[in-house]
């Protein structure tokens, strides 16, 4: 767990580099983590962000890839087009929410 | 009088049907079971009939037999579930009203959604052991096997009993070595996880023991296509796998009527019920188990079996008017099958990773270690199956909260271990 400062906030991380507190998140956040990640956020990939964080505010978990892809109308295949390193796991941590996990 | 109706009679939806059967008097509580044959099969034995060490018929009992007096037992095809009106439309025309709905109807396969996987080379030789076609199928084409490349690719992250595909993986390693061709044969396991299992300490020994093995292990390979004819299985990152022989666990949806069923689940037709006191949020009425629900949990019947004790619990409470109290802590348990006569135990829940040690307490069976006697473990587990798990009663020392004794639960506070992936 480590504090940084993102876009002028301190935010907690963990040893992945998620938010340990999805409240903290902002648009001017994510930009930075997504600049991280080497990713500008186009109009596509903020649908999907806003969509991970509607999912984790209304189930509590991000999405699978497939459950992504099938619930915004984004196919896989664009999906990892936008997000090179895995969907679900690069989508959930600019969008400031916990790792989704297939299974426990 | 009341109505319960419960969609599925496998792992869960069964100890459910006669656990509930003995909590509540016939007088007070109907109970209907549907499903849609009368073919109740003990998936675990699956895995053995690619080797030939078992039969379809073998594994397979009347669903019907299954559940106690009192129980009916209807026979056909789910449409839809209507939630507000608290009725289950049958294909055959059938309407089922009911006061309380517990759907345990499982996951189902979905070859058809990776590209390629069902065309040309599928079940000749690209095969999954996770339907009984397929097991049998797989049986023939693995006897013929004696040389080239087997590759066991898993392709997505949500499957049922994500321990099976690695103990496909070291018996058919064992299998191969024992026919004498195990220099012939190269074996590659292909996963979309970062590692050979989902969390650290078990990955590492999982992927120590494939090593062991001479198994190349292709860890965050997401499957974007399946080509049967070229023998080649390609990820959204371009990389390649070559193959002679496929043996690949398709990605999974919820039950088909799900989707039909406005309200019921999420668009891949799994069940988002709350995870501990297992009722759908907005309908304290209606329970799921099992694969069916959108858990975190890993879809394993041990996990139906546990979770078939707390949803039991809070149904009855909640029909006669107390607060659902009982809470599902994540509790799994695994035997994983490593060939040579021995397996190898996990026992974890949603905090606690898989850890060294012994269960279900210091006096146990080894966990995370290979052993002997967990190959006897798991062996004699088929029959728990039949004459406890699911007739509904309690196995000694075998509980659904996750028993910490035992456990060298020290190791989660290790600098390698601690602060990582939950």
């Amino acid at each position: 767990m480590t504090t940084q400062t993102l876009a002028g906030v301190p935010v907690e991380r963990d040893a992945e580099g998620f938010l340990t507190d999805p409240s903290l998140w902002s648009e001017a956040v994510a930009v930075a983590i997504a600049a991280e990640e080497g990713i500008t956020l186009t109009e596509r990939h903020w649908e999907v962000v806003r969509f991970m964080r509607h999912a984790y505010e209304t189930t509590g978990a991000g999405p699978n890839v497939r459950l992504l892809a099938k619930a915004s109308g984004v196919s896989v295949r664009e999906l990892y087009a936008l997000f090179p390193r895995g969907p679900a796991k690069t989508a959930a941590k600019i969008a400031g929410i916990p790792k989704p996990h297939g299974c426990i | 009088m009341r109505r319960i109706v419960i969609l599925g009679t496998g792992t869960g939806g069964t100890p459910v049907a006669n656990r509930l059967r003995r909590a509540l008097a016939p007088d007070d509580a109907s109970i209907v079971c549907v499903d849609r044959d009368d073919d109740h099969l003990y998936q675990p034995g699956l895995l053995y009939v690619p080797f030939g060490r078992r039969t379809l018929p073998s594994l397979t009992r009347s669903r019907r037999a299954q559940l106690h007096h009192g129980i009916d037992f209807v026979e056909g095809e789910v449409d839809a579930v209507e939630l507000d009106a608290r009725r289950v439309r049958l294909a055959d025309g059938t309407v089922l009203d009911y006061d309380y709905l517990v759907v345990a109807a499982g996951a189902r396969l979905a070859p058809e959604e990776t590209e390629g996987l069902t065309g040309p080379g599928w079940m000749q030789r690209v095969f999954t052991f996770y339907s009984p076609a397929g097991a049998a199928a797989l049986a023939d084409a693995f006897a013929r096997f004696n040389g080239g490349r087997l590759v066991v690719a898993v392709l997505d992250t949500l499957i049922k009993c994500p321990v099976a595909p690695l103990e496909f993986t070291f018996l058919a390693e064992d299998a191969l070595a024992k026919r004498g061709v195990r220099d012939r044969v190269e074996i590659a396991y292909v996963t979309p996880l970062e590692g050979a299992f989902t969390r650290p300490i078990a990955s590492q020994r999982l992927a120590w023991l494939l090593a062991e093995r001479g198994v190349e292990l292709v860890s965050s390979f997401a499957t974007a296509s399946v080509d049967g004819a070229a023998g080649r299985i390609t990820s959204y990152d371009g990389r390649g796998v070559d193959f002679d022989l496929a043996v690949v666990i398709p990605a999974h949806d919820g039950p088909a009527f799900v989707t039909r069923s406005p309200g019921l689940g999420d668009a891949l037709g799994f069940i988002p019920v709350d995870e501990r006191t297992l009722q759908l949020p907005g309908h304290p009425e209606v329970f799921a188990l099992g694969d069916a629900t959108g858990l975190s949990t890993s879809k394993a019947g041990s996990v139906a079996h546990f979770e078939s004790e707390v949803l039991v619990e809070n149904l009855v409470a909640t029909f006669d008017g107390r607060p659902p109290l009982a809470r599902f802590d994540g509790h799994t348990n695994c035997f994983l099958e490593l060939g040579r006569g021995e397996a190898l135990l996990i026992d974890f829940n949603r905090d606690v990773e898989p850890v060294p040690g012994h269960y279900p307490g210091p006096v146990g069976l080894p966990l995370l270690a290979p052993s002997r006697l967990d190959h006897l473990g798991k062996l004699a587990f088929e029959s728990l199956y039949w004459h406890a798990l699911l007739p509904g009663h309690s196995i000694p020392g075998v509980a659904s909260p996750m028993p910490r004794r035992g456990k060298r639960l020290s190791m989660l506070r290790h600098p390698a271990y601690a602060g990582g992936p939950r």
